[in-house]
């Protein structure tokens, strides 16, 4: 910041460099430009990272448990495999994000419907030993029937621990999440399948991932569909998906995502170069799309415009004068409009 | 868990949660057209809650070098500088007007309208902090008001993102969250909290809530009589998206002005709903993968036939 904005005055919404305003200027005042809200103290790595190999992880169960129904025995082992990793270095980043660590047993201390994080704490200690038996017993070949019935946990899971945490990042007064608390569940379902169908086809012979490669073409398109609903649904607070660090990543994710699944679907089943190609184009798109949307969120907390003039709206919807006493003013400023 | 205890109007938090027999909820009434901005209440909630130095920075906001409410400030005393003529503000009811302040031209200050406002933690009737703690260390006391227990707190930080007003924080130098606790202590032993009795002018008023809340409705009524049509409350209304704030104010400019959101709501309102969408979304995750090992099984099989 060049130096501090005077409160009260009418701050004009200006286009950053190079990027086109989708929304027409808005005016609102602040405190010296300072946010309303407070951002997380999150760190990228280790929540954005935990919302991407979460999905990787809960998807991956339940890919494996299709696999080993239908006799996919390579493909089925690497899921559970890649499932165990994936939830355990979950597990450390969330402890590793925690300002007291050593305090993490407090995660299970009640259980909490109206806390997202009570219960993805109560759903990960459900999840990860049923991932954890799953991969042990493929791998170990011992227990079959154990390995069977953790294999159909950790599937009966695994959605539930890929899609919460979109009700995780929702479930705050952060405007990019919660505008969008809609669709962020179908958005991380789709990520979440891209991540695990990407896992797939570098792990497995192709002979094994007709389905996985049919799964990546779905997913690319229902992470494209559920992207563009979010933004139109978000308004101005579309921005943030689409300027700075988030919309250099979301650009990222959808050219990923779309290669991906046009390599997988027309040369992983021939060619193994292909198929990894295409598998790790489809993990590091999933990868931006979580790491696209935390940075969305991220900026959307940090300018006091996307908290202030989305409510402002709700309150006129008309686009009327505000409410109350405030409309005859003495000094003849003009009543601020929540937008044009 | 009904809608009427995530958003709306909730007579009764404490008995909700669980306090039987409770008594009256207390909170604050700010009322910042008499605040001078001496910031005796930062001063003081400063020592009697012990909090630490956060900062000697010179901001360049006007009288403001404490920037905002956080982890080690638990009231901030914002001042705004406005190039509009200062109001006609009566002192309120009841309050003995010293010779010097009667012969004081209150228009002296020529085009600059100067205004000060203590914040606090709101301490809503709906508090997202309180809903989305995963370990409980944030809970309702008998008084009505949220408080953090300390020895309870990991320092998930997710009560951060979730305050409307951006009030609570974790201290960098712990790791847990800190907010004002509505100097539960004092309240416990009778006494009202620190800020509202270092309060010279009486522009914090500490009370139970229903009283703050007549008497504020008198005030700005005769603020409207005097000619002052600026003032508005903010944050006084069951009805809003907080179901009403147990810290509440009176305000001459709109709230964005002071730093606060014009019409907060509860995060959690909307969380029946998200449950739903997250459920559809994993059952849409399980379906696609089910199609996707159909759909080649079925193709293979034709081109066989």
């Amino acid at each position: 910041m060049t130096g501090p904005d005077r409160p009260g005055d009418r701050r004009t919404r200006r286009s950053r460099k190079g990027e086109e305003l989708m929304v027409p200027r808005a005016e609102f005042a602040s405190y010296y430009g300072r946010p309303v809200i407070k951002a997380p103290s999150w760190s990228a790595r280790d929540i954005a990272g935990y919302f991407f190999l979460g999905g990787l992880a809960g998807a991956g169960s339940v890919l494996a448990a299709g696999a080993q129904l239908t006799g996919r025995t390579t493909l089925a082992t690497g899921m559970k495999v890649s499932s165990l990793a994936a939830v355990s270095l979950s597990a450390a980043a969330l402890v590793h994000d925690l300002g007291r660590p050593a305090r993490f047993g407090n995660m299970l201390r009640v259980i909490k419907p109206t806390s997202p994080m009570s219960v993805g704490s109560w759903l990960l200690s459900g999840y990860g030993p049923a991932a954890g038996a799953a991969a042990v017993c493929a791998v170990s070949g011992r227990l079959p029937r154990a390995g069977a019935a953790a294999t159909a946990a950790a599937a009966a899971l695994g959605p539930a621990v890929a899609t919460y945490t979109a009700v995780l990042a929702a479930d705050t007064a952060v405007p990019a999440w919660h505008g969008a608390h809609r669709e962020l569940p179908y958005l991380f379902a789709a990520s979440a399948t891209a991540a695990a169908s990407g896992t797939a086809l570098v792990l497995a012979p192709p002979r094994e991932t007709a389905p996985v490669r049919c799964a990546a073409v779905l997913a690319a398109a229902a992470d494209a569909a559920a992207m563009r609903a979010a933004k139109r649904r978000l308004g101005m607070v579309a921005e943030t998906y689409r300027a700075g660090r988030a919309g250099r990543l979301l650009r990222g994710a959808e050219l990923l995502l779309g290669a991906g699944a046009v390599t997988a679907a027309l040369g992983a089943r021939r060619s193994r170069a292909a198929a990894v190609t295409a598998g790790l184009a489809l993990l590091a798109g999933s990868a931006c799309t979580r790491f696209g949307v935390f940075a969305a969120g991220i900026a959307s907390a940090q300018d006091p415009a996307y908290t202030v003039v989305p409510q402002r709206a709700a309150m006129n919807p008309s686009g009327g004068p505000g409410p109350g006493p405030a409309t005859d003013r003495p000094d003849g400023r003009t009543e601020q409009q929540a937008s044009d | 868990m009904t809608d009427s205890l995530l958003s709306g109007p909730e007579p009764d938090p404490a008995g909700d949660a669980g306090h039987a027999g409770a008594p009256p909820r207390v909170g604050f009434f700010t009322d910042t057209s008499v605040c001078i901005g001496c910031k005796a209440c930062e001063v003081a909630c400063k020592e009697w809650n012990a909090l630490p130095e956060d900062g000697l920075t010179l901001t360049g906001m006007s009288y403001d070098n404490t920037a905002g409410l956080g982890a080690s400030t638990w009231r901030h005393v914002a001042f705004i500088e406005q190039s509009a003529p200062q109001p006609p503000v009566p002192a309120p009811e009841g309050r003995t007007v010293l010779p010097l302040a009667e012969d004081a031209d209150q228009s002296a200050g020529g085009d600059l309208r100067w205004l000060m406002s203590s914040d606090v933690c709101k301490h809503c009737t709906h508090a997202a902090c309180l809903d989305i703690c995963p370990t409980g260390s944030l809970f309702r006391t008998e008084f009505g008001t949220v408080v953090v227990q300390e020895d309870i707190c990991n320092g998930c930080g997710y009560c951060v993102p979730a305050c409307p007003y951006g009030v609570i924080e974790q201290r960098p130098s712990d790791g847990r969250a800190f907010k004002c606790t509505l100097c539960y202590d004092r309240l416990g032993a009778g006494q009202e909290p620190a800020c509202a009795k270092a309060c010279p002018t009486e522009s914090i008023r500490f009370g139970p809530l229903d009283e703050l809340r007549e008497r504020a409705a008198l005030r700005v009524d005769q603020l409207h009589a005097a000619g002052v049509p600026q003032a508005r409350l903010y944050g006084h209304d069951p009805a809003d998206g907080v179901g009403g704030d147990g810290a509440f104010f009176l305000l001459l400019d709109e709230p964005e002005v002071y730093g606060l959101p014009p019409d907060p709501q509860v995060t959690t309102r909307d969380l029946p709903a998200m449950w739903r969408h997250a459920g559809a979304a994993a059952l849409s995750l399980a379906g696609g993968f089910a199609l996707s090992f159909a759909l080649p099984a079925v193709l293979r099989g034709r081109g066989r036939r």
